[in-house]
């Protein structure tokens, strides 16, 4: 960004004032400083770079041009408060704070505001029951599909046979690496595995504890909920303690270029789920290069095109605007309303051919979003990290989680909300 | 050996590496306190920042590029050239220099003579301001450390126990070299305290600011000194932390693990620092250990702080604190 | 020329000891209760309620606690975050226990736990002192954290540890919860934030605060005077605790509605309450406010400046927010270091005396 051109829009925004121009707004609150910048800033460019795309190429969304305020929270809650208030009487359609923090604190003031919350693979993972999350949706995949996706992986290369082996999960000790707990441990009984958690403080500099005893223990498996600084060390300790890593799987959000390139090749070989595609071998990157970046229109620095968590904030921006091209659809305006975003995702859905179209061939599931369904397929890959190429790639298809013992948490988890809250349910 | 004794010395042995860590970032308070009576909260951001300037110069990264390329619209981030460890290294602590007289000129000298808390207060300010300082100059993204240091476990000590137990310790190469640079800051520290001129006034110093200032001694450049030697106590830990993590916002935070060892050590002792940071090690990891798997785990954080309250109501100057006596 | 003494005779002790000695600081008082009562619930909306109202009073709350501990009683706290968590889970359980009985209750109760909790963590403090005493409330602040994290009993066992307000009102009004009314929000704070600040203002001038004082300024000669050390001390730390078991409550029911132990209530939040009453002035209760204001009001004030104002880059704006934070505590410090309380003393003075200074 550069500042003559902000300060000039927003001048200009001033002069022109409040109802001159039409616009489909979707504020990013980004976090590029503080503890998890590392991942904050490649999302928060993803985002804006594919919204800046869409006007620069096909001007918006529906003839309506996009604009993303942006609004700095350093993954603090309170200046997310702050955030969506400030940006709400814009006319925000969708919040996506990439925060797990902020994300429950916003579930029922932007449900009492009537704006969605979208929230791929973070946030609260029972909000995939649209019955009592009418206006959160964390489609294609949540934790537990992720979890799931980890351990069908396990049984894909153990011959469909995991009793016996030992599974242990290396967690962020918070809300957030909490999540898979008790899916895990539902799938150990399942499958026979024998499960246990080792939990990890914040900021997680210091792990020397946990790997002493996963060295002691002998695991045949770990998995991994780490972000922010906990991800670097934690792999670097594993490549210490000599643990192959094509034994460890991350979840996604421990599965950047940035966590591993701190081990050098000691990282070769380690495994994170992945929901969407890695690389930037999409027609859509070349359009992203050629209309925002070496225009230079490009959100950061333009050097995180193609990473891992660049691709995902891509990926959250095609979503919210197929919706929103959606939600135009349906209410025949173009200029729709938060109200009316919320519809759009209800009732969006994803086919192969679009994703062609798009210039996204296989960078994701095709699915359709349902009142009761706002969790998506929950479909997730595995990819797997090279040292030596420096790449990211997908190692297997996006496969489906085991819905039989997700599902039934899903609804423990979102019930009990709902008893709490008083909710009644929708979709009946 | 059964084998639960060979697991404990194992953690024993990689709790005194890690204490060893802690007292490194000790050290660096110790140093300052002692000699201006200064808790110095810009400790940890001191790692950071001296962390980041140290793979900028290695890198050969443009400061402030963000800035400028926000300014004039251009688009620069490096120089075209990458400078050796070494030479970096020696840069790195070059600033810290600068720095250091920079914090005496425009702080502390204004501030002589007031109670603890608003010198505390104002190294916090410090802080602040380093911490925007150092993310606009080398930018916030996680930048990879590496002067050559060896990591990964070693050898020889898995082999030798191997043979004698049949149980391979493990040990981080990292934090045996962590060890031996420990080891020698500190026997410079004190054969630079103890034999040199510097040394002996910056004692001085520590005992008594006036009398130090009755004999002739600059009290001004005793404090550029000795943030000077802080500043490069702090360069070696963010090498020694961020080695480990690459270089982040998170190095910031390693003076909260270097509090409960000030506290058991006394603020005022090099040798206490050092101890101190021993016993937390092996404390923390030892009831982790023992303790942690039944209670959860995750236990580092509190009990470092809940060891050292213990030691201090036994002894609330430290283990070892000058003597704290009270006149009426 | 207005603001003076002169002609606003005292005629009892009761006058000569009130809080506000010139008729003009009354008069102000008075409005800026009125017009805070009366006049701003009318107009505020969820922007500055949520972005400034509300963290600015649960802050100066918390910052009133803390000052009474370390301003009034002297003894460095550090351990402010894991008060605060505990005023919250309090809250929580109560709330969740006892829908029937009301909030403000809750909330009370809450801070009454913590007051408990805050003794007990304060026992060390007999034996130790000043910068160690600081270090040694760390232990409950991590203690504390850890506990909430771990044991499911407190955050009633949801899956992820994330506690959530649910409804609830006053005298019908909604006062937690997702449809709160702006004013609503705001003046439940309020009311907390006056009743504090009074009873605050009435324990410090009075025979405690006295007490208090004495420990602070000296303890063994305190003691000598006949002040009971064991007592001043721990009714410090249960006074400040209640204070900032109250914040906490109110910080997650009726601010946030959503929290988690280590998130919500980690180490920043007690560094930073030790930064205002520090930055604001120690030992006073305009300071407690001065600091929150400060440190709550600022960065958003900054925010606003740099990026809605001049259009920066949201990052760049962030580290200059952090560099002109840190710069402005190291200027104040060095312009009055005993805090923006000592500033307004010493305005207040200058306008006694204005315009005839000789």
């Amino acid at each position: 960004m550069k500042f003559s051109r902000v300060a000039a829009a927003s001048v200009a925004a001033l002069m022109v004032g409040a109802p001159a121009m039409a616009e489909l707004v979707f504020p990013s609150l980004s976090y590029r400083t503080g503890p998890f910048a590392a991942g904050g800033i490649p999302y928060a460019d993803g985002f804006a770079d594919y919204m800046t795309l869409l006007n620069e190429r096909d001007g918006g969304v529906g003839g309506v041009k996009i604009s993303v305020p942006e609004c700095e929270t350093a993954y603090n809650t309170e200046k997310g408060v702050e955030c969506y208030e400030a940006t709400k009487g814009e006319g925000a359609l969708v919040y996506n704070p990439l925060s797990t923090g902020i994300t429950y604190q916003l579930i029922p003031k932007a449900t009492a505001d009537d704006i969605p919350l979208y929230t791929p693979g973070y946030g609260r993972t029972s909000a995939a029951n649209g019955k009592v999350f009418s206006h959160v949706f964390n489609f294609p995949a949540n934790y537990w599909n992720g979890a799931s996706a980890a351990v069908n992986h396990l049984l894909d290369i153990n011959g469909a046979d995991l009793s016996g082996k030992k599974v242990i999960l290396l967690h962020f000790n918070g809300a957030y690496g909490k999540e898979p707990i008790p899916t895990l441990t539902a799938l150990g009984e399942k499958h026979g595995f024998d499960f246990s958690a080792i939990p990890v403080d914040y900021p997680g500099q210091e792990q020397k504890s946990q790997w002493l005893q996963i060295r002691r223990e002998r695991p045949d498996y770990v998995l991994f909920w780490g972000w922010g600084v906990m991800n670097q060390v934690a792999i670097q300790e594993a490549g210490n303690i000599r643990f192959p890593l094509e034994n460890m799987i991350g979840v996604w959000w421990s599965g950047a270029e940035h966590d591993v390139k701190p081990a050098g090749d000691a990282a070769t070989g380690y495994k994170a789920v992945a929901f969407h595609g890695v690389g930037s071998d999409y027609p859509v990157f070349g359009d992203i290069q050629k209309y925002v970046v070496d225009a230079g229109k490009a959100a950061g620095n333009g050097d995180n095109v193609g990473t891992v968590i660049y691709n995902r904030g891509v990926y959250a921006a095609m979503m919210l605007a197929e919706a929103a091209k959606k939600a135009q659809e349906i209410h025949g305006v173009a200029d729709i309303t938060s109200g009316q975003m919320r519809d759009g995702l209800e009732q969006l859905e994803i086919t192969d051919a679009r994703m062609t179209e798009l210039g996204m061939e296989g960078f994701g599931p095709a699915f359709k979003v349902s009142c009761e369904n706002h969790g998506g397929p929950g479909t997730a890959a595995i990819s797997q990290w090279d040292a030596g190429k420096g790449t990211w790639s997908l190692i297997s298809d996006f496969g489906p989680s085991d819905m039989e013992v997700i599902q039934p948490l899903i609804d423990a988890d979102s019930m009990a909300y709902a008893a709490e809250n008083n909710i009644a349910e929708r979709c009946n | 050996m059964s084998e639960q004794l060979l697991f404990a010395a194992e953690v024993t042995l990689n709790g005194l590496m890690a204490g060893v860590l802690y007292a490194l970032v000790a050290l660096g308070f110790v140093l300052i306190f002692k000699a201006s009576g200064i808790f110095n909260y810009a400790q940890g951001v001191m790692a950071l920042f001296a962390a980041l300037t140290l793979v900028g110069i290695q890198q050969g990264q443009v400061p402030f590029s963000h800035l400028i390329n926000a300014i004039f619209g251009t688009n620069i981030h490096h120089f075209p050239w990458q400078v050796p460890s070494i030479i970096a290294i020696i840069l790195a602590a070059g600033v810290m220099v600068g720095f250091a007289w920079l914090v005496e000129r425009y702080i502390l000298k204004h501030l002589v003579g007031q109670p603890d808390i608003i010198l505390f207060m104002a190294t916090i300010g410090l802080a602040y301001f380093m911490e925007g300082f150092g993310d606009i100059m080398w930018g916030s993204e996680i930048k990879t450390l590496d002067v050559g240091l060896p990591s990964g476990l070693n050898e020889t000590i898995d082999t030798v126990t191997y043979n004698w137990f049949g149980y391979g310790f493990f040990i981080d190469n990292l934090d045996i070299v962590a060890a031996v640079i420990a080891a020698l800051l500190v026997a410079a520290l004190t054969i630079f305290s103890q034999y040199s001129k510097q040394g002996r006034a910056l004692r001085a110093v520590a005992d008594d600011h006036s009398a130090a200032l009755s004999v002739g001694i600059s009290l001004r450049f005793i404090w550029v000194l000795v943030w000077s030697i802080a500043g490069f106590v702090a360069l070696v830990a963010g090498i020694m932390w961020g080695a480990k993590s690459g270089v982040q916002f998170s190095l910031s935070l390693i003076a909260l693990k270097a509090l409960p060892v000030l506290m058991l050590g006394g603020f005022t002792s090099i040798p206490g620092a050092i101890i101190g940071g021993l016993i937390i090690g092996v404390g923390e990891q030892l009831f982790e250990f023992a303790i942690g798997p039944l209670i959860g785990g995750a236990t580092q954080n509190w009990f470092a702080y809940v060891l050292a309250l213990v030691f201090l109501i036994f002894r609330p100057q430290g283990l070892f604190g000058e003597k704290i006596i009270e006149r009426v | 020329m207005f603001y003076r003494e002169a002609g606003d005779f005292k005629t009892s002790y009761r006058d000569d000891n009130q809080t506000f000695p010139i008729r003009l600081d009354r008069a102000g008082y008075w409005v800026a209760i009125a017009v805070a009562f009366g006049i701003v619930p009318f107009f505020v909306n969820d922007y500055w309620v949520n972005a400034i109202f509300a963290p600015f009073f649960i802050y100066a709350i918390a910052a009133l606690g803390l000052n009474i501990l370390t301003g009034y009683a002297g003894q460095v706290s550090l351990g402010t975050g894991g008060f605060m968590a505990v005023g919250a889970y309090a809250v929580y359980k109560l709330m969740v226990a006892f829908p029937e009985i009301n909030i403000i209750f809750h909330v009370l109760m809450a801070g009454g736990i913590t007051a408990v909790v805050g003794v007990l963590f304060g026992l060390p403090s007999l034996r130790i002192k000043g910068f160690y005493l600081a270090v040694a409330t760390l232990a409950s602040q991590f203690f504390l954290i850890w506990l909430f994290n771990k044991v499911p009993w407190f955050y009633n066992y949801s899956a992820s540890g994330q506690i959530n307000a649910p409804e609830r009102s006053v005298f019908g009004i909604i006062v937690t919860g997702p449809n709160t009314e702006a004013w609503a929000k705001y003046l439940i704070c309020l009311v907390f934030l006056v009743g504090v600040a009074w009873m605050a203002r009435n324990l410090t001038r009075g025979m405690t605060g006295r007490k208090w004082m004495g420990i602070r300024d000296m303890d063994i000669a305190a003691e000598i005077i006949g002040v009971n050390p064991l007592m001043a001390k721990m009714t410090a730390f249960a006074v400040s605790s209640f204070f900032v078991g109250v914040a906490g409550a109110l910080f997650f029911a009726v601010y946030l509605g959503a929290a988690e132990a280590g998130e919500s209530f980690g180490i920043s939040k007690s560094f930073l309450i030790l930064f205002m009453i520090i930055i604001g002035g120690l030992g006073s209760i305009f300071g407690s406010f001065a600091g929150a204001a400060f440190m709550v009001l600022m960065p958003v004030f900054l925010k606003n400046v740099l990026v809605g104002g001049m259009g920066w880059p949201t990052d760049l704006a962030a580290h200059f927010e952090f560099m002109i934070v840190g710069g402005l505590i190291v200027f104040f410090l060095i312009v009055e270091p005993h805090g923006l309380a000592q500033l307004w003393r010493l305005t207040k003075e200058k306008l006694r005396l204005w315009p005839f200074p000789h």
